[in-house]
């Protein structure tokens, strides 16, 4: 433990001449934070599996802690064009997007077409106009504070989504915010952090898509708050679509208040390690939240879904639904944990993963867990793994289908009642083609299959 | 248009057909009965070719062609359709997606072009119609959630609509009541013409009294016991099976009996 691994070294260096470039123009009370952030950082560094940490069991971080990120330079953010972008990622000119090239704010290529006093900025401008509020939830509900990307993430804030919508007010079209990456010879890290706040009776869509040039080595490791105040809801899709070489550690953090809604997409298809922390705090009575997700995984790629839903008030109800299809020697992990509190009565939470095998090297950790502290409530969970059903191939067959087109069929059946469900129509046709081409990669879709 | 020489079929290392001879000639309904376990819905999983089981000896030619070299697709396509004991519910896959993809590869297969969509809608209609199978079932997913004799009409339903020139029903008339029972006889005799064959295996005399067999075989421990022409199956409905037992030595690996 007495090595300093690569990535750490460059942490250590790039936060001394970060820190310096911010304090002059981030208010005190974000540098404080920044710092006492890095301070415990640096406690325990990046997980390994030695430290016997459960919430980093089941992946190795190693490669991230192998490798020493650069700075991006400002030529290469700039490079960056609009067609990089629709090569990468789901573009619709209608809505307000905002757009980050390895964290850095584009404006030339953000669209913001808000209405109603609704904000959607940038966080590094909205510190000026929006202070308060971000101080009033910055980092507030994020719990245990411990995690060390989450940390390494607030010690290097600098830019991202800031959005906030007003009481009463409903944003018409989604709002979009797009993370891109991209790096040349060195590989690039980036620690985007998304802050949405609404109150009382609004509602809004928000989607948080992850890409990056086909190819290009980096890190994403990105914290998004959303924060629901009192009758309001969110629709929230998030696709992570980075490219396979690179590396992406999200958490989201969500905090419910009374009679909130919070419904949420999660489609994983990209990066060669790529884990999600999402935390759903029901903090108040009649909070409800829907967890949708779905992870495509092929060649060596690892994907870990963390998951926990705290119920702490009474009436509140949490339903998790996740599926996995996993091919080649790809692995997926699926930690999912509901937990009620004493207080919460009447809690009612169902989870669920599925997962569709694909070939015999492919794995899955699916460990759904419940922890009930209350007295009536109706709680549930289960998890499954197979692989394609013999007897569903050959019914198809048995009806002139050929073998190939019953696969696909029934591949594509598994995932569609995660995409399905996805009600914004040019979102839910793009996730639709990019299952056709999660398709074309699967081995037992090839002609030489058979 | 099919001829079975002397079929052999076991799962691993569990011999189940032991020596099968049966001709089914153009236009004929042929019945097959027999005990629980004998080989009934082997023999006609063997003919759809599903994959668990092997042929280890025997023939089967459909209008002169071996049946058994095709995949089970190809041979759906060339007029084989199995009605199964137990449909598959398929999650997530649409029905009328399921039918139109069903229906186009055999038209594909005819040199033909695909159905459009809004003729295909309408004969998926007319053939519901005609088995009497709620039309909201069409909109739901492959079989999901069907109680038992939905499952059973909607395999009626397929038939209907895929038109084949042998079609082996696995006890299609079991769990059904009387009324579904004699829609799934009227949707067998509509498809009966001079050119197509039909294969029912049952257990029960009812279906038969609805459908006439040209023709009633009882199969045991995998061999054909003895043929008949529809009063056979009046006669086993009184007797039982114990009595063709004795007639085929037991556990004798030498085939022989011939039937048809
Ligand atoms: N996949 C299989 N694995 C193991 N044994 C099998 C398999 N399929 C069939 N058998 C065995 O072969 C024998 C014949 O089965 P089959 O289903 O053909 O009988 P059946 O005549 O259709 O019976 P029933 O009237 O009960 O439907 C039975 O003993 C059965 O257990
Ligand atoms: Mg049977």
């Amino acid at each position: 433990m007495s090595k300093i691994a690569a990535s750490e070294i460059a942490f250590i260096e790039h936060f001394d001449s970060f820190n310096s470039m911010m304090t002059s123009t981030q208010p005190n009370w974000l540098n404080q934070k920044r710092a006492d952030a890095f301070t415990n950082y640096r406690t325990n560094g990046l997980p390994t599996g030695r430290r016997g940490n459960e919430s980093w069991k089941y992946t190795d971080v190693r490669d991230i802690s192998n490798t020493a990120f650069a700075n991006s330079s400002e030529d290469l953010i700039t490079s960056i064009t609009e067609k990089d972008l629709l090569d990468s990622s789901h573009l619709n000119k209608n809505w307000s997007t905002l757009v980050f090239i390895n964290g850095v704010y584009s404006s030339s290529l953000s669209t913001q077409n808000p209405n109603d006093g609704i904000q959607i900025t940038n966080i590094k401008d909205a510190l000026g106009s929006h202070g308060q509020i971000i101080e009033r939830h910055l980092g507030k509900y994020i719990a245990p504070d411990d995690d060390p990307f989450v940390l390494l993430n607030t010690a290097f804030i600098n830019d991202g989504a800031f959005i906030y919508i007003p009481k009463g007010i409903a944003s018409q079209d989604p709002i979009h915010v797009i993370y891109f990456s991209t790096s040349e010879t060195d590989p690039t890290i980036s620690h985007p952090r998304t802050l949405i706040v609404t109150e009382e009776f609004s509602e809004t869509t928000l989607i948080e898509s992850y890409v990056g040039t086909p190819k290009a080595k980096y890190f994403t490791n990105n914290v998004t708050e959303i924060v629901i105040g009192e009758e309001s809801r969110v629709d929230h899709y998030r696709l992570l679509l980075d490219n396979p070489d690179s590396f992406h550690i999200g958490t989201t953090v969500v905090h419910q208040e009374k009679a909130s809604t919070f419904s949420s997409t999660s489609l994983q298809k990209g990066a060669a390690l790529g884990r999600h922390n999402l935390t759903s705090t029901l903090a108040a009575p009649q909070s409800t939240c829907n967890l949708n997700g779905l992870y495509m995984t092929t060649g060596s790629q690892h994907i870990d879904n963390y998951i926990n839903i705290e119920h702490i008030e009474p009436h509140t109800t949490s339903r998790l639904y996740y599926k996995g299809i996993l091919d080649g020697s790809s692995r997926a992990i699926f930690g999912g944990t509901v937990t009620v509190q004493r207080g919460a009565m009447k809690t009612d939470a169902q989870q669920k993963d599925k997962n569709l095998l694909l070939s015999r090297e492919a794995e899955v950790d699916s460990k759904p867990a419940l922890f009930i502290y209350a007295d009536d409530v109706i709680c549930g969970h289960g998890a499954t793994a197979g692989h394609m059903d013999d007897n569903s191939v050959f019914y198809m067959q048995s009806r002139g289908i050929d073998l190939l087109t019953a696969r696909r069929m029934l591949i594509k059946a598994f995932a569609s009642e995660i995409i399905e469900e996805v009600k914004i129509d040019s979102l839910r046709e793009y996730l639709e083609d990019l299952f056709v081409s999660f398709e074309d990669e699967l081995t037992l879709l090839q002609a030489s299959s058979i | 248009m099919l001829e079975v020489h002397d079929l052999h079929a076991s799962v691993g290392e569990i011999k189940i057909l032991r020596g099968i001879n049966f001709t089914v000639k153009k236009g004929e309904t042929h019945a097959i009965m027999g005990p629980n376990g004998s080989g009934k819905s082997t023999f006609a999983n063997v003919l759809a070719g599903r994959p668990e089981y092997t042929v280890t000896k025997g023939e089967v030619l459909l209008d002169g062609k071996n049946l058994l070299s095709m995949e089970p697709d190809v041979r759906a396509r060339e007029g084989v359709f199995l009605a199964m004991q137990y449909p598959v519910e398929l999650p997530g896959v649409r029905y009328n997606q399921f039918l139109k993809a069903a229906l186009d590869a055999i038209r594909e297969h005819k040199g033909e072009d695909q159905i459009d969509i809004r003729a295909f809608n309408q004969l998926l209609k007319e053939k519901g119609d005609l088995v009497e199978i709620n039309p909201d079932l069409m909109r739901r997913n492959v079989n999901e959630g069907f109680s038992g004799g939905e499952k059973k009409r909607s395999e009626i339903l397929q038939m209907a609509l895929l038109e084949p020139h042998l079609a082996l029903l696995d006890e299609t008339d079991s769990g059904l009541d009387i009324d579904a029972l004699k829609t799934v006889a009227d949707g067998v005799n509509r498809l009966q013409d001079p050119e197509k064959s039909v294969i029912l295996v049952t257990h029960y005399q009812r279906l038969l009294n609805y459908i006439s067999p040209d023709f009633v075989h009882v199969l045991i421990d995998g061999k054909i016991a003895k043929s008949g022409d529809h009063k056979l199956a009046l006669e086993l409905e009184n007797k039982g099976y114990d009595w063709l037992r004795e007639t085929i030595p037991p556990v004798s690996e030498t085939s022989g009996e011939s039937a048809s």
